[in-house]
C-alpha cells in the first residue's frame, strides 16, 4: 500500500509537468490547428536557461529559485514569440502539413544550435531550491516534487484566470472557437496568436525547470521524449482543452510512474503511444473534448 | 516519366548491371553516398504513394522499415552459415539469399503495415501523422526488448550484401510500380481518395481500401529499404528508426512536391547530398540543414520541385 501512494505521488508530480507542457500544445492547437513540434525545444531552452541563471544565484533558496523560474519563462515567451513571428505568421494561410514541416525545422534547428552552444554532453542542473525530504508514514516525499505540483497548481490556475477572466483571454478563446468570425468582431488575430505562444512557452519553460530539478542531467535533445508525451497527454484530455490537458498530463504521468516501477518497465515509452492509439480509435476527441461532426 | 515504364525498367536494370560491373573503378566514398541516395529514394517514392497520391499523412515510415531490416538481417544470418559454411557462398548463391531476405523483410513490413493500417485509417489528418508515429514508437521499443533481435543493442555482423546492383534494381522497381499504380484505372482511386473523399466515397469507391493498400504498398518498399539499409550499415539498432528518421523521409516528399515522383526523387537527391557536401563545416552543418528546410519552407511552400502551376492545391 505505502508503495503504491510512493508511486501515485511520484506519477503525479511526473504528470504535473507534462501537464504544463500539454497545456502549451493544446493552447497553440485551438488557435492555430497545427502541431507545434518546436515546443518541446522551448522546454528545453527553459531547461538550460534554469542551469547558467540557476549559476549565478545562491543554491537552495527559495528566492533564487523562484526568481530563475520567472526569468526562464520569460525568457521562453520571448522565444516562442520569436519563433511564432519569424517561422509560423508567413505560413499563416499556407496548408497545415507545410506549417508541420516548419515546426520540425524549428525543433531541428534548436536541438541543434542547442548542440553547438551548450555541447551535446549532458550538464548537471544545479539545486537551486532547498532540498529536504519529509517521511509520511512509510511514503517519502520529496521537496522537489512539493514544489513541482505546487507550482504546478498555482500555474494553471494563473492560465485558467487569464484564459476566461480576461480581455485578452476571451479574444484566444473567440479566435479558437472561428477565427474568421473573430477578425470581424474586431480580434486582432495576429496578437492573440503572438500572445498564445508567449503564454505557452512560458509554461513549457517552467515545465522545462521543474523536469530538470527531478532529472537533473540535461542535454539539447531533452525535450523530445517529454514533448512526445506531453502531446499524447493534451490529445488524452482532449485537443484545444485546457483543463483536459491538465487531467491527460496527471494520467499519462501516473500510468507511466506505474509501468516504470513494475516488471515492464523497459516498455515505459510505448505505454504513452499505445494510450495514444487507444484514445484516438475509440474516443478520438479526447476524454473532455467535444466530438464534431464534419460537415459537407 | 517515360512513356513506356516497361522500357524504362529493363533499361534501368541494364544501368544498375552496368554500374555494378564497373564499381571497382568508382571512388568507394561516392558509393556510398550513391547507395544512401538510392535507399532514400526508395522511401521517398514509396512514402509518396501514401502520402503524395493517396494523401494520408504517415509518420511511421521508419517503423516499417526497421521491421524490413530486421526481418531481412534475421533470416541472413540464420542461413547464410547454415547455407554456406565458414567461407561463404558464390555470389549468386548470396545475391538468391539476399532478394529472398529482402522479400522477407518486405512482406513483413507490409504485414505490419496492415496490421497498422486497418485501424488507424479511420482517422484523418493531424491525427493519422500521431497514430502511424506512435505506432512507429511502438515498433521500435518493442525491438528494444526483443532478446533474440540483440535488444537495445541491436543486430551486428550484418553479411555486406548491399552492392550497388542491388540498390538501383530496386529503386528502379519501386519508381516502376508505384508509378504503374498511379497511372493505372485503379490507382486513379487512389488520387480521387486524395483530392475529395466523400465525392470518392459517393460515386461508389471504397476510400478505406484504397489507404490500406497504399498503406502495406509503402510499407512493403519501406521494409525493402529497410533490408538493404541493414546490410549496408551491417549493424542496426532500434534508434537509428526513431521518428525523427520518419520526418526525414517526409520532408524530402514534401520538399519533392506531394504526388510528384520525379520532385520526390530529386528532393531524395538533394537530402541526402547536402549533409555530404555540408560535412566540411562539422558541427553546423545540421544548423545550416534545419534552417534551410524552414526557408525552403517559407519560400516555396508547394515544395521545392513542384512547377505545375495552377494545378497544386496549396
Amino acid at each position: 500500500m505505502s508503495e503504491f501512494l510512493q508511486q501515485l505521488l511520484n506519477g503525479l508530480s511526473l504528470g504535473a509537468i507534462y501537464a504544463l507542457i500539454a497545456l502549451g500544445y493544446t493552447m497553440v492547437y485551438g488557435v492555430l490547428r497545427f502541431i507545434n513540434f518546436a515546443h518541446s525545444d522551448v522546454f528545453m531552452v527553459g531547461a538550460f536557461i534554469g542551469y547558467y541563471l540557476g549559476k549565478l544565484v545562491p543554491e537552495h533558496t527559495v528566492w533564487g529559485g523562484l526568481g530563475v523560474l520567472a526569468a526562464a519563462m520569460i525568457g521562453c515567451a520571448l522565444l516562442g514569440m520569436t519563433i511564432e513571428r519569424l517561422a509560423y505568421r508567413p505560413l499563416r494561410s499556407a496548408p497545415t502539413l507545410n506549417v508541420l514541416i516548419t515546426a520540425i525545422g524549428v525543433s531541428l534547428l534548436l536541438e541543434y544550435t542547442g548542440q553547438v552552444f551548450f555541447g551535446a554532453a549532458p550538464r548537471n542542473f544545479p539545486e537551486i531550491f532547498p532540498k529536504q525530504n519529509f517521511n509520511l508514514g512509510s511514503v517519502i516525499v520529496t521537496s522537489n516534487q512539493l514544489i513541482v505540483i505546487a507550482v504546478s497548481i498555482v500555474l494553471m490556475i494563473a492560465l485558467q484566470l487569464i484564459v476566461y477572466r480576461t480581455k485578452i483571454g476571451t479574444a484566444m478563446r473567440a479566435v479558437s472557437l472561428n477565427p474568421k468570425a473573430a477578425i470581424l468582431m474586431g480580434v486582432n488575430n495576429d496578437v492573440v496568436i503572438s500572445f498564445t505562444f508567449g503564454l505557452g512557452s512560458a509554461l513549457a519553460a517552467a515545465g522545462g525547470i521543474l523536469y530538470a530539478l527531478n532529472y537533473p542531467s540535461i542535454d539539447p535533445l531533452m525535450g523530445v521524449m517529454p514533448g512526445l508525451k506531453a502531446f499524447v497527454a493534451a490529445i488524452l484530455g482532449g485537443i484545444g482543452n485546457i483543463p483536459g490537458a491538465a487531467l491527460g498530463g496527471l494520467i499519462l504521468g501516473t500510468v507511466e510512474t506505474f509501468v516504470s516501477g513494475s516488471q515492464f518497465s523497459t516498455y515505459k515509452d510505448a505505454i504513452a503511444f499505445a494510450i495514444l492509439i487507444i484514445i484516438l480509435l475509440f474516443r478520438p476527441a479526447g476524454l473532455l473534448g467535444k466530438f464534431t461532426v464534419e460537415k459537407v | 516519366m517515360p512513356p513506356k515504364p516497361h522500357l524504362f525498367l529493363l533499361g534501368a536494370l541494364l544501368v544498375a548491371f552496368g554500374v555494378q560491373h564497373y564499381s571497382d573503378s568508382f571512388n568507394p566514398y561516392y558509393l556510398d553516398v550513391l547507395t544512401g541516395i538510392g535507399i532514400n529514394i526508395i522511401l521517398a517514392v514509396s512514402l509518396n504513394l501514401v502520402n503524395g497520391y493517396t494523401g494520408q499523412f504517415s509518420l511511421g515510415h521508419a517503423g516499417f522499415m526497421s521491421v524490413g531490416a530486421y526481418l531481412s538481417a534475421a533470416v541472413t544470418l540464420y542461413f547464410a552459415p547454415r547455407w554456406f559454411g565458414e567461407n561463404g557462398g558464390t555470389a549468386l548463391q548470396e545475391g538468391g539469399l539476399f532478394l529472398m531476405a529482402l522479400i522477407a523483410g518486405g512482406l513483413s513490413a507490409a504485414f505490419a503495415g496492415l496490421l497498422v493500417g486497418v485501424p488507424s485509417l479511420r482517422l484523418k489528418g493531424d491525427y493519422l501523422a500521431l497514430v502511424t508515429l506512435g505506432f512507429g514508437e511502438i515498433i521500435r521499443v518493442t525491438f528494444q526488448n526483443v532478446e533474440a533481435l540483440g535488444g537495445a543493442l541491436g543486430l551486428n555482423g550484418i553479411p555486406p550484401y548491399t552492392t550497388i546492383f542491388w540498390v538501383l534494381a530496386f529503386v528502379a522497381v519501386t519508381i516502376f510500380v508505384v508509378t504503374c499504380i498511379v497511372k493505372s484505372t485503379y490507382g486513379r482511386g487512389f488520387l480521387a481518395t486524395r483530392d475529395d473523399e466523400i465525392a470518392s466515397e459517393a460515386v461508389g469507391l471504397n476510400t478505406t481500401r484504397y489507404k490500406i493498400v497504399a498503406f502495406v504498398i509503402g510499407a512493403f518498399f519501406a521494409g525493402i529499404a529497410g533490408g538493404l539499409y541493414g546490410h549496408f550499415k551491417l549493424t542496426i539498432t532500434p534508434t537509428g528508426f526513431d521518428f525523427t528518421k520518419s520526418i526525414e523521409i517526409v520532408v524530402m516528399v514534401i520538399l519533392g512536391g506531394m504526388g510528384n515522383t520525379l520532385g520526390v526523387i530529386l528532393a531524395a537527391i538533394l537530402l541526402t547530398l547536402l549533409p555530404e557536401v555540408l560535412r566540411p563545416i562539422a558541427e553546423y552543418r545540421m544548423v545550416l540543414y534545419s534552417f534551410l528546410l524552414i526557408v525552403l519552407m517559407l519560400a516555396r511552400p508547394q515544395g521545392l520541385f513542384n512547377f505545375k502551376l495552377g494545378k497544386s492545391k496549396a
